[in-house]
């Protein structure tokens, strides 16, 4: 049902109990080792043990064309699946210095928050039942398989489309797109307050997150926490709005702020972003322009010679793509700096001095996706 | 109403005529046993489909339906599957313990399910002294569950058990001093008598407001006493312990499970009788024509009924609201529900003095 | 603040430094014996408030690494790259930059398990993927027995 399971419990010689928390949680979490050691009841240590999945994968991008590193970047934060391959993507047009047509930036925009909206889905249901309200997850899950289906009618996958390509997209997003997407909308409108009336109104609920995790907008900064993580604190990181890319500069939008710092302040921030996701979608829906869905591209890529960054904001923070290329068909240096990365490791100084229980709302708040972290 | 006491009495004078008195005593004893026995194992596995029914439609999703019609002999099913577990030892525990923990819980709740009213003269024990009864036999039930924990050897089973005896412990007294609201109202703690009380009316509405706030307190205390709902932190795996039971396998664990949905009949039964009138139809004082109709519906029909809107409310709590934490529990009862409880006692106490109910 | 009031700040900041105007971002490369110092001044100093540290990486050039972080400043918002070459190949050592940036320290325990660069002053310098001893993967003459494909 829910996510920890003890692995084994060790004494040390210091009179901690040190009890492990993973590598195998039943929910979305990840593999990831929590080694907590304990006083009573009270957490005074978590250190996160990271490596079960990683796969190498900026070596591997070292030997691989960069269409095929776009097949890579699915499976790093595979919530957030077309930002990671959109990063690449821009990365690289910026390189070659390719304008893509006004079409695929519409499109592009729209898969975005439609990614960000499943990621926020999957990540409420999960919360749900970390904290015990079973039922949240069947709700969430149920909501996000109608945008999956959307997916899947045009890309013939749920999760991983790697649908970008750099210069544009694979091919064009099937004729039912706008009229699945409008009465998507028009559904999840009405079930969203739902979501409210469940968890964030409920008394219980809010005595689990209410000042637990604090963490001030200083902190947030000097960790590097970016994404709804960060603007639970204060914290303005929001890429879209500091270096605005594909179809954003288009549209108006709110970046969502809360000053609590709590971990019921980083669930309001993304119950708001759900909202301004599909503001933004609408402002999009109506008006995407006809024509090419990819500018004209060699087929094999060489970028010259130098150094090329590009920012995007994942539904968890900011994802950097940097390329270091020395003319050749593959990439000299990939580096991705992935925001769960720096949003884990926060953990250790929200949860220190509470309990148990509190260490299950915090790192739920956090939304970690551990294959971001080990790439 | 039809009353149940013709047909005891017939099978009494039965047996009294073919056997010895020792004898015809003995053989009754037998068949009670056998009867609250299979009453238990029925209701038992009946509970427990029902809370994976409830629990489905509640999810939007459809629950067991393979396993039979609708799904209905699923637990059946799983029963046959715990028989056939291995019921793994525990290296240095207690053995004569361990092995008696479960059986404690569970000859705990038969007891306690002994003493309900469920039609007119369908009572295994009518004891003077019934509410009395039935609490401190459910109150054993925390002995069960100390055993469990200590004997597994297990630090975090220990902490488990520690964690859910005291939160029973606590909860226990807003339990107990909401029925004695009824208690009082009523005058007697026989539960036969507090049923017959109610031929007028339910006490949550002739008691008004203070058998309401009882009522209330009731429900949310006794789904903390049965460790369940929002209250289960103590054996919910989203915590580093898995609970007192951590260390059962097989048909012991059976038992505890078992035990907690018989609890919660139990429990549901006894709001039911004291609160909602037991097997009494629903009486508006002394409305001889309604009073009429409703007794069309039989008394036994009308106890389940209630029974089961009782259970379907804690399985509602339980699917809907996240977990409190320890502390928030103990809070809950030691800050608010005790205080509120104590003032409800001697608030219905001034009423029941002045006559002010109805 | 401006690109061009940044650039001709950073001139007068670290004349020992070389700034390159032409590149996407402002790149600042300093001598790795004044890698700490330098840090601090792009943290500290009132118009660079570089608070943010958004990378830390490490590239492998054969003959000599360089180390490249990119930081942010959140009041100015502007963006520097900062760069320092390692010129001994086989025991590259430089300053820790974790008690300026906690995020640095963990970005410092990747690029010691991937590069095999120590950080002098981290106090908690582990590997944070691999096992002990398993040598360092993205260095460029990492060679793996059990690869079955071998990289050029």
């Amino acid at each position: 049902m829910s996510e920890a399971v003890i692995r084994d419990i060790i004494v040390s010689e210091s009179d901690d109990y040190i009890i492990n928390m993973g590598p195998q949680h039943p929910s979305t979490h990840g593999v990831l080792r929590l080694e907590v050691s304990l006083m009573g009841e009270t957490v005074k240590s978590v250190t996160p043990h990271i490596g079960y999945i990683h796969r190498g994968i900026e070596k591997m991008c070292e030997s691989d064309s960069y269409q095929q590193i776009i097949h890579l970047t699915d499976r790093m934060d595979y919530l957030s699946a077309h930002m990671n391959n959109e990063a690449v993507c821009l990365c690289v047009e910026q390189a070659l210095q390719v304008e893509v047509p006004e079409r695929v930036k519409y499109i592009r925009t729209i898969l975005d928050e439609l990614t960000r909206l499943s990621s926020h889905q999957l990540w409420w249901s999960a919360f749900g039942m970390d904290l015990g309200a079973l039922t949240t997850f069947f709700y969430g899950l149920r909501d996000r398989e109608l945008i999956l289906d959307i997916f899947e009618e045009s890309f013939g996958s749920r999760l991983l489309h790697s649908f970008n390509t750099p210069g544009g997209l694979m091919h064009d997003v099937h004729p039912n797109f706008q009229k699945s997407v409008r009465e998507y909308l028009k559904y999840f409108r009405k079930k969203l307050p739902e979501y409210k009336q469940l968890l964030t109104d409920n008394v219980i609920f809010r005595q689990r997150t209410e000042g637990v995790g604090v963490m001030n907008r200083e902190m947030a900064i000097s960790y590097g926490v970016t994404g709804p993580s960060g603007r639970g604190s204060g914290y303005s990181c929001d890429v879209r709005k500091i270096a605005p890319y594909s179809a954003y500069p288009l549209v108006q939008f709110e970046e969502k702020l809360q000053t609590a710092g709590d971990s019921y302040a980083r669930y309001l921030v993304r119950m708001d972003e759900m909202w301004e996701s599909m503001h933004i979608i609408d402002q999009l829906i109506d008006n995407i322009p006809a024509g090419d869905f990819t500018a004209k591209m060699k087929p094999v890529l060489k970028l010259p010679p130098g150094e090329y960054f590009q920012r995007v904001e994942t539904a968890r923070g900011e994802l950097d793509v940097y390329i270091v290329s020395d003319g050749n068909k593959t990439p000299y240096r990939m580096k991705f700096r992935s925001p769960n990365f720096s949003n884990l490791f926060v953990l250790n100084e929200l949860s220190a001095g509470g309990k148990i229980a509190d260490l299950v709302a915090i790192s739920g708040s956090l939304d970690l996706v551990i294959p971001d972290i080990d790439r | 109403m039809y009353d149940f006491s013709q047909l005891t009495g017939a099978i009494d004078a039965a047996l009294h005529r073919s056997m010895t008195p020792g004898w015809a005593l003995f053989t009754e004893l037998v068949i009670i046993g056998l009867v609250v026995l299979i009453l238990y194992a029925l209701v038992g596995l009946f509970l427990v489909y029902l809370e994976r029914k409830v629990c489905a439609f509640m999810q939007n999703r459809v629950g067991p339906n393979r396993v039979g019609p609708y799904g209905i002999i699923q637990t059946i099913a799983d029963l046959i599957k715990l028989l056939m577990k291995e019921l793994i030892p525990i290296a240095r525990a207690d053995k004569f313990l361990f092995n008696l923990a479960p059986f404690v819980v569970i000859i705990v709740s038969f007891m306690a399910l002994a003493a309900i009213p469920f039609a007119l003269g369908l009572q295994a024990i009518d004891l003077n002294i019934g509410v009395l009864y039935v609490t401190a036999v459910s109150s054993l039930g925390v002995v069960g569950i100390l055993l469990a924990g200590w004997s597994s050897n297990s630090k975090y089973a220990l902490i488990g058990a520690m964690r859910s005896g005291a939160q029973i412990v606590s909860y226990e007294l807003s339990v107990g001093l909401s029925l004695l609201t009824v208690i009082v109202l009523a005058g007697s703690m026989q539960l036969s008598e507090i049923v017959a009380s109610q031929a007028d009316g339910w006490w949550i509405f002739k008691g008004h407001i203070p058998a309401f706030f009882a009522f209330i307190i009731f429900v949310v205390a006794s789904t903390a006493e049965i460790n369940r709902g929002p209250f289960d932190l103590a054996e919910a795996e989203s915590e580093l312990t898995a609970g007192f039971h951590t260390e059962y396998s097989g048909i012991k664990f059976a038992f505890f499970f078992l035990a907690e949905y018989m609890n919660m009949f139990i429990v549901s039964a006894l709001g039911a009788t004291l609160f909602l009138g037991g097997w009494m139809p629903f009486h508006i004082g002394h409305w001889e024509a309604f009073n009429h109709i409703m007794d069309f519906i039989p008394p036994l029909v009308w106890f389940l009924l209630k029974t089961f809107f009782l259970i379907y409310v804690i399985m509602w709590f339980k699917w809907t609201f996240p977990r409190l934490r320890i502390d928030q529990l103990l809070t809950l009862e030691w800050k608010y529900l005790m205080p509120l409880s104590l003032v409800n006692i001697v608030v219905v106490a001034f009423i029941t003095l002045m006559g002010w109910h109805f | 603040m401006l690109r061009e009031a940044l650039i001709s700040l950073l001139k007068t900041l670290f004349p020992d430094g070389q700034v390159r105007e032409e590149t996407q971002y402002p790149e600042l490369l300093v001598p790795n014996t004044r890698w700490l110092e330098v840090a601090t001044t792009l943290r500290n100093h009132e118009d660079l408030h570089l608070d943010f540290l958004i990378s830390l990486t490490a590239v492998d050039y054969k003959d000599k690494f360089t180390l490249v972080i990119h930081m942010e400043s959140t009041s100015f918002r502007h963006l520097l790259v900062v760069k320092t070459d390692l010129n001994d190949h086989e025991n590259p050592v430089v300053d820790s930059l974790s008690t300026l940036w906690p995020t640095a320290g963990f970005h410092e325990r990747e690029v010691y398990d991937l590069f095999g660069i120590r950080f002098s002053g981290h106090t908690d310098m582990r590997r944070l993927f691999m096992e002990e001893g398993y040598g360092f993967p993205l260095r460029k003459d990492f060679s793996d027995e059990s690869r079955v494909l071998t990289l050029s």
